[in-house]
């Protein structure tokens, strides 16, 4: 038993001893994964290619202008308390302290909007969190582009109305949107309220529980109400449950329409070739036919450093993280630019989000030419551009493929919607708005 | 030797009947209540106040709550996360509606609507028992759940359903929202810990303890002896939802800030709080402190030794640490199925004899 005390004693006092190894000026980037719980299909991939972009970045180029990035994992388990104690215990890691956070989670974005901002720590949440932080006048530490929620959601009534034959033949449709009964999931609610209001369509909305494995009633209920589409706001094992079901009921794949977080391979695999046709959001390409995924087999793969299996680079979530890491260390290179030194702070890297210029040519030297659409994002806009394609299932080939131009938003919808979200926000934490000149 | 009352004499009624009555309780209690108060606020930084305490402190709370209701009167309950929301839920409103009242008396007063809506979910255990009325229970966190995420009025309209809590101050100084004072909010959830787990020990060795207990132990003879089953065990629902009350409506606004009921009040929140009264000792004020320190402290601290001490990968620390706690809980039920309070005791009673025990 002494022996034990003393072991413990000792590992205890040691403890700072370890962790505070002091060396040259590291660039923190924690992150927020899942690899375990209900959400990991999606959360495992999503974290592999976040991370491998930027290990990659480190063996080819020693990190970004010299800077080495020192990437911090925690675990959350998709679990909002367990992600807010993850904030709390890196938000000051390091010397630089947390650079910027990328939450990967509805839940865990609301939690830490207004944390970040106190903390000026600037919070990237891609295409989730809140819709409304797009107007950068009362977020300014919140960056969502490339495209809201609410964008994506008039995209996808565009999508329809063409496929019926133009916008006047929604009226009288029927469309039904499935979706995870959670902050997350209620995002485009109000958004396709107003457009069923705006092209006569009817819209009915039926919520899944956490975790979606149960959605027989569901279901039963579009085949009862035989909806002339389907759209889905799902995540995690919520999505091939779906979609399994909707092949059960014989639902045509080509009338379903997820969202860009229901479109991965893992989704829709369990399906088998029931789910061909199954069509979802996109703001990237598929596929691992690229520079940067060539530089990382053969900088991180080769060795032996890779997070994840080398097979199942260039998968719709791997895509997905990789472009969220290629956007995070643009901007902190831009904040290196704007403020002239290696040792960027939170702060400086937010100015580096808020001028942040992506362009085809810019792409095209990190070698992901055609990858995904060029960005600009400004003091008012943290959307930016919210452009949004569709991608489709081919399950004899076993791959996705983008089958639509990249639609505008009807901002004329969103727009409106967004002021007064955010103006309640404002009113609600006392916040004032900030001038953008 | 340490542990010895001989020589300490009491005089009179009301020393014989203190709630400590012997000595080294006491100093331990007061010296417990300096740390707290006076060393443990400027020795630790943010995070622990923040990340660690606070979530100690706010489920030591409902864990009291519940170990009232089902510790002490008997009646097993399902419905703490639901409870918890009604709380968190309430607070909001009277928040936004009523900020000039100021945070400690909308906490008080949620924790009042808590108890009355307790009380109603409470009838039905005058007629079902044991596990129809744990079932009973879970209705009420179905049905209460789904209401604050169906309802807009709870929310506010807000497009997502989530609510956030707005600033609110004590004394000019910030507790809710973000820009909130560490030390303060520390200060306030201590402060409402200590005061209402105080009232939870004399309430439960006075007269409406007492009676409780009687239910719990035999209701038919409880009922023989001149208990009445229905203010004893509708006492016992509103005074347990008003403790869970008042745990939710500080959960919500002092620790995270924003909630959304079907993940911050899901039916694991119900479980989690169930298992931190059972493991902790059913019908022990300290056993819903150990309870809370082993399902909130334990788990975070596994995490930290685990990933900065040995670098552990976050997923497998992840994986470790549910397995360890797993193993813990079933490890000690083993040893002791009445709980870590119990042990204590065993401890106590080990302590008062040593070193010659016989």
């Amino acid at each position: 038993m002494r022996k034990l005390t003393r072991t413990i004693v000792a590992a205890l006092l040691t403890l700072p001893l370890i962790s505070g190894v002091a060396s040259a000026y590291e660039l923190v980037m924690p992150t927020l994964d899942y690899r375990t719980g209900p959400y990991a299909p999606n959360g495992i991939p999503f974290a592999n290619g976040y991370g491998d972009y930027l290990n990659m970045l480190n063996e080819r180029d020693g990190g970004i202008n010299g800077a080495r990035i020192s990437l911090v994992p925690c675990e959350t388990g998709y679990n909002t308390k367990k992600g807010v104690e993850c904030y709390e215990n890196l938000k000051a890691e390091g010397q630089s302290g947390a650079l910027v956070f990328q939450p990967l989670s509805t839940g865990i974005t609301y939690q830490l909007i207004p944390k970040a901002s106190v903390d000026e720590i600037p919070i990237f949440s891609m295409g989730y969190g809140r819709t409304s932080a797009a107007n950068g006048k009362v977020f300014p530490w919140v960056f969502n582009f490339p495209a809201t929620y609410w964008s994506q959601a008039t995209v996808f009534v565009q999508y329809i109305g063409q496929e019926e034959g133009g916008m006047d033949k929604l009226k009288g449709k029927k469309i039904a949107l499935v979706y995870h009964n959670s902050a997350y999931g209620k995002e485009p609610i109000r958004t396709l309220e107003k457009a069923a209001e705006k092209f006569g369509f009817e819209f009915m909305a039926l919520p899944v529980d956490h975790p979606g494995q149960e959605q027989k009633a569901t279901w039963l209920q579009i085949r009862r109400e035989k909806p002339d589409w389907v759209m889905m706001w799902g995540w995690g094992v919520m999505n091939q449950v779906a979609i399994k079901e909707a092949a059960s009921i014989r639902y045509p794949m080509d009338r379903f329409i997820g969202v860009w977080w229901s479109g991965s391979e893992n989704d829709v695999l369990p399906a088998g070739d029931a789910a061909d046709g199954y069509l979802s959001g996109a703001f990237h390409q598929p596929g691992d036919d690229f520079g940067a995924h060539r530089d990382i087999k053969k900088h991180l793969y080769d060795k032996g450093l890779g997070l994840g299996e080398r097979d199942r680079i260039g998968e719709v979530l791997y895509n997905r993280g990789l472009v969220a890491a290629m956007w995070t260390s643009e901007a902190i290179r831009k904040a290196m630019e704007i403020h002239g030194t290696n040792e960027v702070r939170g702060k400086h890297v937010r100015d580096g989000f808020e001028a942040l210029e992506v362009n085809e040519a810019r792409l095209k030297e990190l070698g992901l030419e055609g990858f995904t659409i060029p960005i600009k994002i400004t003091c008012e806009n943290h959307e930016g551009p919210g452009q949004v394609a569709l991608q489709q299932w081919d399950a004899k080939a076993g791959k996705w493929n983008l089958v639509s131009d990249f639609y505008e938003p009807l901002r004329d919808i969103t727009g409106p919607l967004i002021a007064e979200d955010s103006a309640q926000y404002a009113a609600e934490n006392s916040v004032t708005e900030r001038s953008c000149n | 030797m340490i542990y010895r009352e001989t020589g300490q004499f009491k005089a009179n009624y009301q020393d014989d009947q203190a709630l400590f009555p012997i000595d080294q309780d006491r100093y331990v209690i007061f010296g417990i209540l300096f740390i707290t108060f006076a060393v443990v606020p400027y020795l630790l930084n943010q995070y622990w106040l923040n990340a660690i305490l606070l979530p100690f402190l706010i489920y030591s709370l409902a864990a009291l709550g519940l170990n009232i209701l089902t510790g002490y009167c008997g009646q097993l309950s399902l419905g703490t996360g639901a409870f918890m929301a009604v709380g968190a839920f309430s607070v909001y409103k009277l928040m936004v509606a009523f900020p000039e009242l100021g945070f400690i008396p909308l906490v008080l007063l949620s924790g009042l609507i808590t108890a009355a809506v307790g009380t109603l979910f409470g009838l039905p255990s005058l007629r079902i028992k044991g596990f129809y009325l744990a079932v009973a229970t879970l209705a009420a966190q179905f049905f209460l759940i789904w209401l604050f995420n169906k309802v807009g009025w709870f929310f506010n309209y807000s497009a997502s359903g989530m609510i956030n809590a707005p600033p609110m101050t004590i004394f000019g100084v910030i507790v809710t929202g973000p820009e909130a004072n560490d030390v303060a909010k520390y200060y306030l959830v201590a402060t409402f810990v200590a005061v209402f787990a105080l009232a939870a020990k004399n309430i439960a060795r006075g007269r409406i303890g007492r009676n409780w207990m009687a239910i719990r132990d035999m209701d038919i003879a409880a009922e023989l002896i001149g208990v009445r089953p229905l203010i004893a065990k509708l006492t016992a629902f509103a005074v347990s939802s008003f403790y869970v009350g008042m745990a939710g409506a500080l959960y919500f606004a002092v620790w995270l800030g924003s909630a959304e009921p079907t993940e911050a009040f899901d039916i694991n929140q119900s479980f989690l709080v169930l298992f931190m009264i059972i493991i902790g000792g059913l019908g022990s004020v300290l056993g819903s402190f150990l309870g809370a320190a082993f399902l909130v402290i334990l788990p975070i601290m596994l995490k930290n030794i685990l990933v900065d001490g040995f670098g552990t990968d976050s997923a497998l620390s992840a994986h470790i640490e549910i397995i360890t706690v797993g193993v813990l809980i079933i490890g000690f039920l083993i040893v002791e199925p009445h709980g870590l309070a119990r042990l204590w005791r065993i401890a106590k009673e080990k302590l008062r004899l040593w070193p010659f025990p016989y």
